[in-house]
């Protein structure tokens, strides 16, 4: 008993209000997005709102079973709970079930079907972070880059192989960890990885020939500099740096016509104002920037939004639950959505600042980075700045393993920093 | 964590032009609401060989409801509350009905709009939808139903109906209340002839009121009105034989050999197309189908028929084909006293290959058949007989055609190891004669008994029988339908047995000499098939002129005896009819037209 309050005590009530906040937001932002006259009891089971208050109640008491666990746990089976969803997310490729295009559930009967995709990330935060606590690790040593590449890499490509490039995508938020870790070239991986969109998207919108002119012209300009301007000079690897970029644009053609499929290019193409929505891809985005544009600056009222009930967004309870919120929250609404998960942000990573150990420090990293990729990918979708990609809203958008996923894991990170001080 | 922040801040920005700065948005106002109006596109017109008119679309409209938007809460508003008995009243409906099609309707979608009354006549339509506007949560959506000028050709045309709920899991372009061809070519040319839907998004006030389309209709989607078919049939041709067909059970199949289209495809009884159109479709497909003869079935492609001797072509080409006869082979017949198979027509003891065609003679096609697949080359009557039917098959029978006719038959022509089975391996060319003579285990449609006449007519070649002629855009053909069969069988072959199939005609003591005209060479084979299921049926195939055929023919009577008496002379109209234009026969005509063959059941 008194092991348990101290544990009380000592968590991060702030995280865990803001986590309290976002949840209770998402649960009655679901409610309206899906209340009809003949079910307006938002507690009837029968209805989603009403299934998604008892994965909320479920994730609670996981969240509390968590808090009670000995942190060193985490540590120690991280990579067993890797392992386990590994063998989970092969046995879904294998006897899964397909949503949309994405081979992504097991179905446990009765109703209940289960992600592993979800839990995955999770997993990879653990494995990576036990990783790196081990004190024979050193980044400075190739083999153990690799091993760090390999536990990222292995479930991404797994989810990638059931066709869910959203879940995968988020696998590349661990590039935050490794930035912070020291990991050699991360940030240099994040600066190949901006230019690498930067010259993706231009040379979709301009076209191989501009972008060649466009490089040509940098290229001249930049050895014109060196020889002029510079003593030490970098002429060979200024050169090797343009014929990759060179490369890079001459094969975006190749992969955008072979590689991605066509719903994925016609979202890219709409996204950048290439493609005038001829077979309504846009019309998502449309509706959904509808429903948030109209809700103004104060909001239409809860239940009160017109947009959001008339099912003009397919995923409004699930992908595009943001819309419910600004329609009926209006800028009001969704200012304080955005405030919510900056703060939840930030406080993460000051925690995981203060961490004493490396494993609870990379976790918090880790999970902060995933729940941004998501937060970044999601809102920006239903607003138009990003392609339509379906990934869950944290704590928001409906679903059970979605829900249930990011609760164990933020309950993890909790636990870890109340325990923090018990670590030597 | 800069990028957090940096992030962040972008999306509040965005948000913030978003929601407060951009009024285009906003220009909803809060009371108005988005109604989707489905825009159907004109399903595309059907027209027959010659471009007569065969289908076209009549307006219909249904009546929309968007539950939600029935509810009316404002107790001050002049439509509060919903005035349900003024309603019921408007639609000559009772209260029980309309909620039952309301649960219907909400049980659909309660913020979608779903059909509540498909097809109200247009005398209703005028004068419900002067008032509508007081009815909150409904509109009416025009829609174009089927209409057949001509009451001919239901089985070829087929009919539309409302989507059933696996149409609609198996395809999502379909929603609640569409239409769907079910059967004939609105079945087989549905997605050419449906088009794509389109849609438009209109804004309606808290009044029910239309206020104009939505964003200067940024949303909207012009339909695409779907394709034009045009037939192969003759319209004309198709309305004469259905007329000679009346008061028969059977069918006739027409083709025009160079092509394989197919001019004129009866299956009898029949009944109106008009039938299956508009709100009493239901009621009506009901009685179709209890009716006892099963006048839905077309007969044409779903009925399989014992060809009879009119399989004696097939017998015969084979046979000559694999070198097992000559056209001077004799066989012996002994008339009624012939073993394993009696004679029925009475003629010279020894006849040639011609003479037996012209005789319809039981033993030479019997002894043809044994002589083929008893042939010392096969190496044994088991590999004779496999070899007996791949040729067969390849003349068009055992297998379906599978161009754009729907509910098709195959027909059937056994396999070896379904005699190994039923012998016990052990079986020879008696067991099995009653081949010989297009009896036995042997089945086939009246279109692939068309189709065999039509390959003789070509001397040696078919196109895969197919309703269609065009495309009104202009889409070439699926190429099932244009590719050339080859049979297998050389061409002299097929001059011996066209000159055979002529002496029918001519011959002294051809069997459908009373049917000879003198200006239009004709050539044909009857066939007197045996059936567990009662008398006789009466079948012929025929194509004319023999040396430059326009028209390849069967027709079958069912339960009427004797191929000579009725199926050959109906042929024999049907030529004279598309060749000339007209008949000059009128005795014969009104015999056949008038002639009652419905063969009932005995007691
Ligand atoms: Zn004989």
């Amino acid at each position: 008993m008194n092991e348990r309050n101290k544990i009380i005590g000592k968590i991060d009530w702030l995280t865990v209000l803001i986590y309290l906040a976002l949840v209770m937001v998402g649960w009655f932002s679901i409610f309206s997005a899906k209340y009809d006259e003949m079910h307006p009891n938002i507690f009837d089971l029968s209805q989603v709102y009403g299934k998604q208050l008892i994965w909320i109640g479920a994730s609670l008491l996981a969240g509390f079973v968590v808090l009670l666990i000995d942190a060193k746990f985490f540590n120690v089976f991280s990579l067993w709970v890797y392992v386990v969803v590994l063998v989970a997310l092969f046995f879904v490729l294998v006897y899964g079930k397909a949503t949309k295009g994405a081979v992504s559930w097991i179905d446990l009967g009765a109703g209940v079907k289960f992600q592993p995709s979800e839990f995955a990330k999770m997993a990879t935060a653990l494995a990576l972070a036990g990783y790196l606590d081990r004190l024979d690790v050193d980044l400075g040593k190739l083999k153990n880059r690799l091993a760090v590449y390999a536990i990222v890499l292995t479930p991404m490509a797994l989810v990638l192989l059931q066709n869910d490039t959203g879940s995968a995508l988020v696998f590349v938020s661990f590039v935050f960890v490794f930035y912070r870790e020291g990991l050699p070239g991360a940030g240099l991986v994040m600066l190949a990885g901006a230019v690498a969109a930067l010259l993706f998207v231009l040379t979709l919108v301009w076209s191989q020939k501009v972008m060649y002119i466009v490089l040509g012209s940098l290229m001249a300009l930049t050895l014109l500099f060196q020889i002029l301007f510079t003593k030490r000079r970098h002429i060979l690897s200024a050169v090797a740096v343009f014929v990759v970029m060179f490369g890079f644009v001459f094969s975006v053609d190749y992969a955008f016509d072979n590689i991605l499929q066509e719903h994925q290019r016609n979202r890219i193409l709409v996204l950048l104002g290439q493609l005038d929505d001829p077979k309504g891809v846009g019309y998502n985005v449309h509706q959904s920037k509808i429903a948030i544009g109209s809700g103004g600056l104060q909001g239409k009222g809860f239940l009160q939004g017109t947009q959001t009930k008339f099912d003009f967004v397919p995923e409004q309870h699930t992908d595009f639950i943001f819309c419910t919120v600004g329609e009926e929250g209006g800028f009001k609404g969704t200012a304080a959505v955005v405030l919510l998960y900056m703060a939840l942000l930030i406080r993460l990573v000051a925690l995981a600042e203060r961490q004493r150990s490396t494993f609870s420090r990379v976790y918090g990293y880790g999970i902060a980075g995933i729940i941004f990729v998501h937060f970044a990918i999601n809102i920006g979708m239903t607003i138009g700045v990003v392609p339509v990609i379906g990934i869950p809203l944290p704590f928001l958008s409906y679903g059970g393993s979605s829900m249930l996923a990011f609760s164990i894991m933020l309950a993890i990170f909790v636990k870890q920093d109340a325990n923090r001080l018990n670590i030597l | 964590m800069a990028i957090y922040i940096a992030v962040g801040v972008v999306f509040l920005f965005r948000l913030f032009s978003l929601q407060v700065v951009d009024k285009k948005y906003k220009a909803l106002a809060d009371n108005n609401a988005l109604r989707y109006v489905t825009q159907y596109p004109a399903r595309g017109k059907v027209y027959d060989r010659n471009g007569e008119l065969l289908v076209f679309n009549e307006a219909v409209y249904d009546l929309m409801v968007v539950p939600r938007q029935t509810v009316v809460k404002d107790t001050l508003s002049p439509l509060y509350p919903f005035d349900t008995l003024g309603f019921c009243q408007l639609l000559d409906i009772d209260k029980a009905s309309f909620v039952e099609r309301m649960q219907k309707a909400k049980k659909e979608s309660y913020v979608k709009p779903s059909a509540f009354m498909t097809q109200v006549p247009k005398e209703d339509y005028a004068h419900i939808a002067e008032v509508l506007y007081r009815f909150p949560g409904f509109f009416f959506q025009t829609r174009t139903v089927r209409h057949y000028p001509q009451v001919i050709a239901a089985h070829t045309l087929g009919d539309i109906g409302e989507v059933s709920k696996g149409e609609m899991e198996r395809d999502e372009y379909y929603k609640m209340g569409d239409y769907i061809g079910k059967s004939g070519i609105e079945k087989s040319y549905e997605k050419e002839l449906r088009g794509e839907k389109g849609l438009k998004v209109v804004m309606v006030d808290v009044h029910n009121r239309e206020m104009g389309s939505f964003d200067n209709g940024s949303l909207d989607r012009d339909p695409v009105a779907g394709k034009d078919i045009y037939l192969g049939m003759d319209a004309t041709l198709q309305a004469y034989g259905e007329r000679l067909m009346r008061n028969k059970v059977g069918s006739i199949v027409a083709i025009e050999p160079a092509t394989g289209q197919i001019l004129a495809f009866v299956s009898s009884p029949t009944y109106d197309p008009n039938l299956l159109v508009g709100r009493e479709r239901g009621k009506h497909f009901q009685e179709l189908m209890k009716d006892p003869m099963k006048p839905l079935i077309n007969r044409a492609v779903s009925g399989s028929y014992p060809p009879g001797s009119t399989f004696k072509t097939v017998v015969g080409l084979i046979a000559m084909q694999s070198g097992s006869i000559t056209p001077a082979t004799c066989f012996h017949c002994s008339g009624l006293g012939s073993m394993p198979i009696k004679c029925t027509h009475s003629h010279g003891s020894s006849p040639n290959f011609a003479n037996a065609i012209m005789n319809s003679c039981n033993p030479y096609f019997y002894e043809s058949f044994k002589a083929t697949i008893n042939n010392p080359k096969f190496g044994g009557v088991k590999k004779g007989y496999e070899y007996w039917k791949e040729m067969t098959m390849k003349l068009g029978f055992g297998q379906k055609f599978g161009t754009d006719i729907p509910s098709e038959l195959g027909g059937n022509i056994p396999s070896r190891e379904y005699y190994d089975k039923m012998y016990g391996g052990q079986w020879n060319a008696v067991t099995i004669r009653s081949l010989g003579i297009g009896q036995g285990e042997v089945l086939a449609t009246p279109l692939q008994l068309a189709n065999i006449a039509a390959t003789i007519a070509n001397e040696g070649y078919y196109y895969p029988p197919h309703l269609i002629k065009a495309f009104g855009d202009g889409t070439p053909l699926p190429e099932v339908m244009t590719t050339k069969m080859e049979t297998g069988i050389e061409q002299r072959h097929f001059k011996v047995m066209k000159a055979g199939l002529r002496t029918v005609f001519n011959g002294p003591a051809g069997t459908a000499r009373r049917y000879e005209m003198n200006d239009i060479a004709q050539c044909g084979k009857t066939g007197t098939a045996q059936n567990p299921h009662g008398n006789n049926h009466s079948l012929f195939i025929a194509f004319a002129p023999a040396e430059d055929p326009k028209i390849a023919i069967a027709v079958i009577v069912e339960n009427s005896g004797y191929g000579a008496t009725w199926a050959a002379p109906i042929a024999s109209l049907m030529i004279e009819k598309y060749i000339r234009g007209h008949v000059e026969r009128p005795e014969l005509e009104k015999r056949m037209m008038e002639g009652v063959v419905i063969y009932k059941k005995e007691r």
